[in-house]
């Protein structure tokens, strides 16, 4: 039965060239945003590399304070001081590491600058994401006790800098901001879309410039908590914030004083949703809300153009129909035969969709429009993709299924 | 084997109103051969229809082995369609994009019948009708009175009690119609009741009965 649906379908694919054609343009089209989207959010949100622990982490990233008259606040990274007591001293934590967002430096080599992203981290940021070590090894607590001035750089650097990639660079020299340092390691770097591991040079906190002994509670500093597991997160959240509740407040700092005190120990996402729209819960239900209907529009407006295209297709079929309905086909069986043959067509867009996808990312990957982009097509993509193909080949078949199985068997049959 | 009692069928549009059936009582016997004859738009395919559970009267009630078939939904229609009745059509009703094959093996399609056995029986409808070296065609690479044959090999692939015809020689030559009728007069030789719509006399003296309609009235 399943074969004689799929010969009809093709079939009918074959009968007007021009209009297939139309057909899997738009399906394939839709299908190919949609894939390229969810590699692009996957590629954003998803545990990938050096982030491979993401998944069982929690990020600090703000520290906001408040006045208490509630007009001024002050929000943003915190000191590496305030860091080592409330977040390093987590005990239901497996480790925690605590190191800057982006500083840039530049390198020169000759007259030529190098515009470079730096980070300055503690020994166990190495322990927590887990880059791929090319050369050499990271920094450990007695580089960081000692104060050594050394470096763990990206092979793109060690490109750019060294020239070569094939001698060792490990030991050698490198100036930057007119300090020099000590090669010890270079790894296969982070894309820019992972803030909390990208960098071209990754320095230890007590490097210089690195500002790690400022006081107060505002600094450069954010914190990675990893869990032992992803079920720890209330736990670790529920000491982290009873850490918090416990500073005395009202606190000075620049001749403000500020009653209350926000520091949140947030997944990934949240932490990223929360920043753009800051932390609004309203205006996060909204962003999902429309972040949701736009996802619908993509999969929703092409599908009732298919749904009309649908229909005058299987009108030209009302025959067909007839003669089925003729020789015992029930209502549902019919149905089923339609819904089958879209979703059959629904999945050939699908398979030149897949096919448009891995080029796209091929080239976003190549192009080097995001520096160490690694867009993939997983199984979570994959997934996806086969599941919005069914939602797609459902809901453009069963009006039109529906609809023509209706049909009069004698006035399908005139036709 | 079919009984038509007060059958009445009007076709309603938002103005008109046209009577194409009026008081039409019918009974056809295990085994008869019957034609129903009559000008066009006298209402025969009309009966047929109501006679193959195609279409519903507006009145009346349609018996079929004793059943009244008036609160039967769509599925159970589908299976006395499928089960006990066989159609053949004038314009023979094939499907363009299926083999020959495929075509013989729809009504099959609908009694889960596994793909071999289903085949076989396919093969062995087109034999009866002399048409076993056409399984792999397609309908337009057929004459006329091949088509017709392989909507008769459909009509028979599920052994049907009753086989249905509505003008089935009105689209071929003389010749060809006679060969058609040959096959369906070997299948009521078989025991299959056939109730036949022509145009054709000499078709209609071939049969053991005939009904006669006129504007949508049996007058024979």
């Amino acid at each position: 039965m399943l074969t004689n649906y799929i010969k009809i379908a093709w079939k009918v694919l074959l009968r007007h060239p021009f209009y297939t054609f139309i057909t899997l343009f738009g399906i394939s089209l839709t299908l190919t945003v949609l894939m390229v989207l969810t590699s692009f959010l996957d590629h954003l949100f998803g545990t990938h590399y050096p982030e491979t622990r993401r998944d069982r982490s929690l990020y600090i990233q703000f520290l906001t304070q408040t006045d208490s008259s509630r007009t001024f606040q002050n929000k943003g990274p915190m000191s590496f001081k305030f860091l080592t007591d409330y977040a390093k001293s987590l005990k239901t934590a497996e480790r925690v590491t605590i190191l800057t967002f982006l500083n840039s430096s530049n390198a020169y080599v000759g007259s030529q600058k190098i515009k470079l992203s730096t980070k300055y981290t503690d020994a166990d940021f190495w322990r927590v994401m887990e880059f791929e070590f090319l050369e050499g090894k990271p920094y450990n607590e007695q580089n960081i006790a000692n104060s050594d001035h050394v470096a763990v750089i990206t092979d793109d650097l060690e490109r750019q800098y060294f020239g070569s990639e094939t001698e060792p660079v490990v030991g050698k020299d490198i100036e930057i901001e007119n300090i020099h340092y000590r090669v010890i390691g270079v790894v296969r770097g982070s894309p820019v879309t992972r803030i909390y591991s990208y960098a071209d040079v990754y320095f230890p906190y007590t490097a210089p410039k690195s500002n790690y002994q400022n006081g107060g509670m505002r600094g450069g500093y954010v914190a990675v908590v990893l869990a032992k597991d992803r079920s720890d997160f209330p736990q670790i959240q529920e000491e982290f914030q009873s850490k918090i509740d416990r500073i005395p407040l009202p606190t000075v700092e620049n001749g403000f004083k500020f009653s209350v005190l926000e520091v949140k120990s947030e997944p990934y996402l949240e932490g990223f949703v929360g920043t753009i729209l800051d932390g609004n819960k309203g205006l996060k239900t909204i962003f999902f809300g429309i972040i949701a209907f736009i996802m619908l529009m993509l999969m929703g407006l092409p599908a009732i153009n298919l749904v009309n295209v649908n229909v005058s297709r299987i009108m030209e079929r009302a025959s067909e129909i007839g003669i089925r309905k003729a020789f015992g086909a029930p209502v549902k069986t019919l149905l089923w035969q339609f819904i089958v043959e879209n979703i059959f067509i629904t999945f050939i867009g699908g398979a030149i969709a897949l096919l448009f996808t891995l080029i796209i990312i091929h080239f976003i990957n190549t192009s080097g429009w995001i520096a160490y982009a690694d867009l993939t097509i997983n199984l979570t993509v994959f997934a996806v993709s086969i599941l919005v193909c069914l939602v797609f080949g459902l809901l453009s078949g069963v009006v039109p299924a529906f609809r023509m199985s209706k049909l009069n068997i004698a006035e399908a049959l005139k036709s | 084997m079919i009984t038509l009692q007060n059958i009445e069928k009007v076709y309603r549009t938002s103005s008109i109103e046209t009577l194409a059936l009026n008081n039409i009582n019918l009974n056809i016997r295990k085994g008869e051969f019957v034609s129903i004859m009559g000008p066009s738009g006298c209402g025969k395919s009309t009966l047929l229809n109501i006679m193959g559970l195609l279409d519903e009267p507006s009145k009346g009630t349609v018996e079929l082995d004793g059943e009244r078939i008036g609160q039967y939904r769509d599925k159970e229609l589908a299976r006395i369609r499928n089960r006990k009745i066989g159609f053949i059509f004038q314009s023979f009703h094939l499907i363009n994009d299926l083999t020959v094959l495929d075509n013989v093996e729809i009504p099959l399609l609908y009694r889960s019948a596994n793909g071999k056995p289903r085949q076989s029986y396919a093969k062995d409808a087109l034999e009866k009708v002399g048409l076993s070296n056409r399984v792999k065609h397609f309908p337009k690479q057929l004459s006329g009175g091949q088509k017709q044959r392989v909507a008769i090999a459909r009509a028979i692939v599920g052994n049907p009690e009753i086989i249905l015809a509505d003008e089935p020689t009105g689209n071929l030559d003389s010749g060809m119609g006679n060969e058609i009728m040959n096959i369906l007069q070997t299948l009521n030789n078989d025991g299959t009741t056939i109730v036949m719509v022509t145009h054709d006399e000499a078709m209609a003296k071939r049969t053991h009965r005939l009904v006669r309609l006129f504007d949508g009235t049996q007058v024979l």
